[in-house]
């Protein structure tokens, strides 16, 4: 088991490296979007962190997975929900962990659905890397490198507080 | 041969569902356990934002074909089932079944087989005969997605579950709801979809209002209860659900007249008024207005018959999605 950080600082140390970032652009009103489930939970924090005035979307990528023909339809989808206009909108797009870069293909395809915004930033707590395709985040809270099976999971606590599990071995 | 139908149809019935119990084909409510039904509500839900969107398309199924078969007529079933494939991104055919070799002297068998081999990946069917949405699935095309919009007197699925997500967003659960349908329950494979998916979902009591020349000889054993008089059957109910009156059904003289079918059982305000004050009033389309329904009621304050149509839409993106999940599946059985 290796040693994972404790979320809680993760979420602090991105926070800053976030709102630096967005200073360094000039994005002043940004919107934060989180992907479930574990996105949310950590575009909820950011969200507060950032004392974004308009309110945070939550997107289920369940109808724009690339392997539909494969595994068929999620049988826990739930409805999408962007309460603001997207069109010329900079959005923070944040999820738990990204490995191979899939869910965020489709979280980008549902989000230009909306409308075109002007810029998405890609966020994320834990990276893994074994990247399938071209996209990298722009802001990580910790690099992790993990054997081929190796899966990292954000947990939530019945007290609220969030955790990450992990299974397999470091590489 | 209809008895031969029926026969399959009571043997075979799981025909419906893979081995892991997911749904590829949507023929009946009558096999399908309240988890399932309730999979179709929830994804219905998150397929309703879809057709909020300024692009009300996903994905889903990108690069399949839909062949809309339908060999009896209707517009708002076709046109919603071609409108829910088109959000999926599928690729809709609809085959004019007066105008095609059908009419040509080709039987059923072979028209569906030659569309099987143009890679048809499912098929929206509507048949006078009931059963034949059955047979096609489990003996012509059973790796095909087969959905029935409605075959005889037997049922009509995606109808029964609209009206189920319409009830569910007004009421918020099953339990406890009075549910009345009324008008000609015998030719009505709207009706005994309906009873089942009510009774299936929890719903306390369903009732039945009709004359008894409009009431099908097996009405009891469907667990309905039988109401003769509007003002009685209506009272303190949840829900009114209201039946057309099928003319083109209507062999012999079951009726007097519409004008007294209206005086009797059309719902006015006066007879509205014996429901729950928050009562919702639906009907399947299309509406006889002054046979059935009053105008002032179908397009009053408690009608939701036009978010039905809406409905309609989502619950057929979702069952279209689920069954073509239950066939992927089942093809790696």
């Amino acid at each position: 088991m290796a040693s994972l950080m404790i979320v809680a600082d993760l979420l602090e140390a991105m926070s800053k490296n976030l709102k630096q970032y967005l200073e360094t652009n000039n994005i002043e009103s940004p919107a934060v979007i989180g992907i479930r489930s574990g996105g949310v939970w950590v575009a909820e924090y950011l969200h507060k962190k950032l004392a974004c005035e308009t309110p945070m979307g939550e997107l289920d990528i369940s109808f724009y997975r690339d392997d539909f023909t494969r595994k068929g339809l999620n049988p826990m989808v739930k409805p999408s929900s962007l309460p603001f206009e997207t069109e010329g909108k900079d959005i923070i797009l944040v999820d738990d962990v990204i490995m191979s870069g899939r869910t965020i293909r489709a979280a980008m395809n549902e989000i230009f659905d909306y409308g075109r915004p002007a810029r998405i930033i890609l966020v994320s707590l834990v990276d893994m890397g074994n990247r399938e395709l071209p996209i990298q985040p722009d802001c990580v809270g910790q690099v992790m490198a993990l054997s081929e099976h190796g899966q990292v999971k954000l947990l939530k606590n019945t007290d609220g507080t969030l955790e990450l599990k992990q299974r397999g071995a470091t590489k | 041969m209809e008895a031969n139908l029926d026969m399959q149809m009571n043997k075979a019935l799981s025909v419906q569902l893979n081995q892991q119990g997911q749904l590829k084909h949507f023929l009946t409510i009558d096999e399908l356990p309240r988890t399932l039904l309730e999979e179709i509500l929830d994804t219905a839900d998150s397929f309703i934002e879809v057709g909020q969107r300024s692009i009300k398309k996903v994905p889903l199924l990108r690069g399949k074909t839909v062949v809309n078969l339908f060999f009896e007529a209707s517009t708002r079933t076709r046109t919603t089932f071609e409108l829910a494939a088109k959000r999926l991104s599928a690729d809709v055919i609809n085959l004019d079944i007066s105008t095609s070799a059908t009419s040509k002297g080709e039987s059923l068998s072979d028209t569906l087989q030659n569309l099987e081999a143009m890679a048809s990946d499912m098929f929206i069917v509507r048949h006078a005969q009931s059963g034949a949405p059955h047979f096609i699935a489990s003996q012509v095309c059973p790796e095909v997605a087969i959905i029935n919009a409605g075959d005889g007197r037997h049922a009509h699925p995606t109808q029964a579950m609209l009206d189920m997500l319409t009830i569910r967003q007004r009421k918020q659960k099953f339990e406890g709801l009075v549910v009345a349908i009324v008008g000609d329950i015998l030719h009505s494979r709207v009706a005994r979809s309906q009873i089942r998916a009510l009774r299936m979902l929890g719903a306390a009591e369903v009732r039945i209002i009709a004359p008894n020349t409009l009431i099908p000889c097996d009405a009891e054993s469907l667990g309905v209860s039988i109401y003769r008089d509007m003002r009685n059957g209506l009272k303190d109910v949840d829900v009114i659900i209201m039946l057309r009156l099928q003319r083109e059904r209507m062999e012999g003289a079951l009726l007097p007249s519409e004008g007294e079918f209206f005086r009797v059982y059309g719902l006015d305000e006066e007879k509205l008024a014996y429901a729950k004050p928050d009562a919702i009033v639906m009907h399947p389309g299309p509406i006889n207005r002054g046979v059935e329904i009053a105008s002032e009621v179908a397009d009053g304050p408690q009608s939701v018959i036009l978010n039905q149509v809406t409905n309609g839409i989502a619950v057929r993106m979702a069952v279209m999605s689920m069954a073509m999940t239950g066939q992927i599946a089942a093809k790696s059985e």
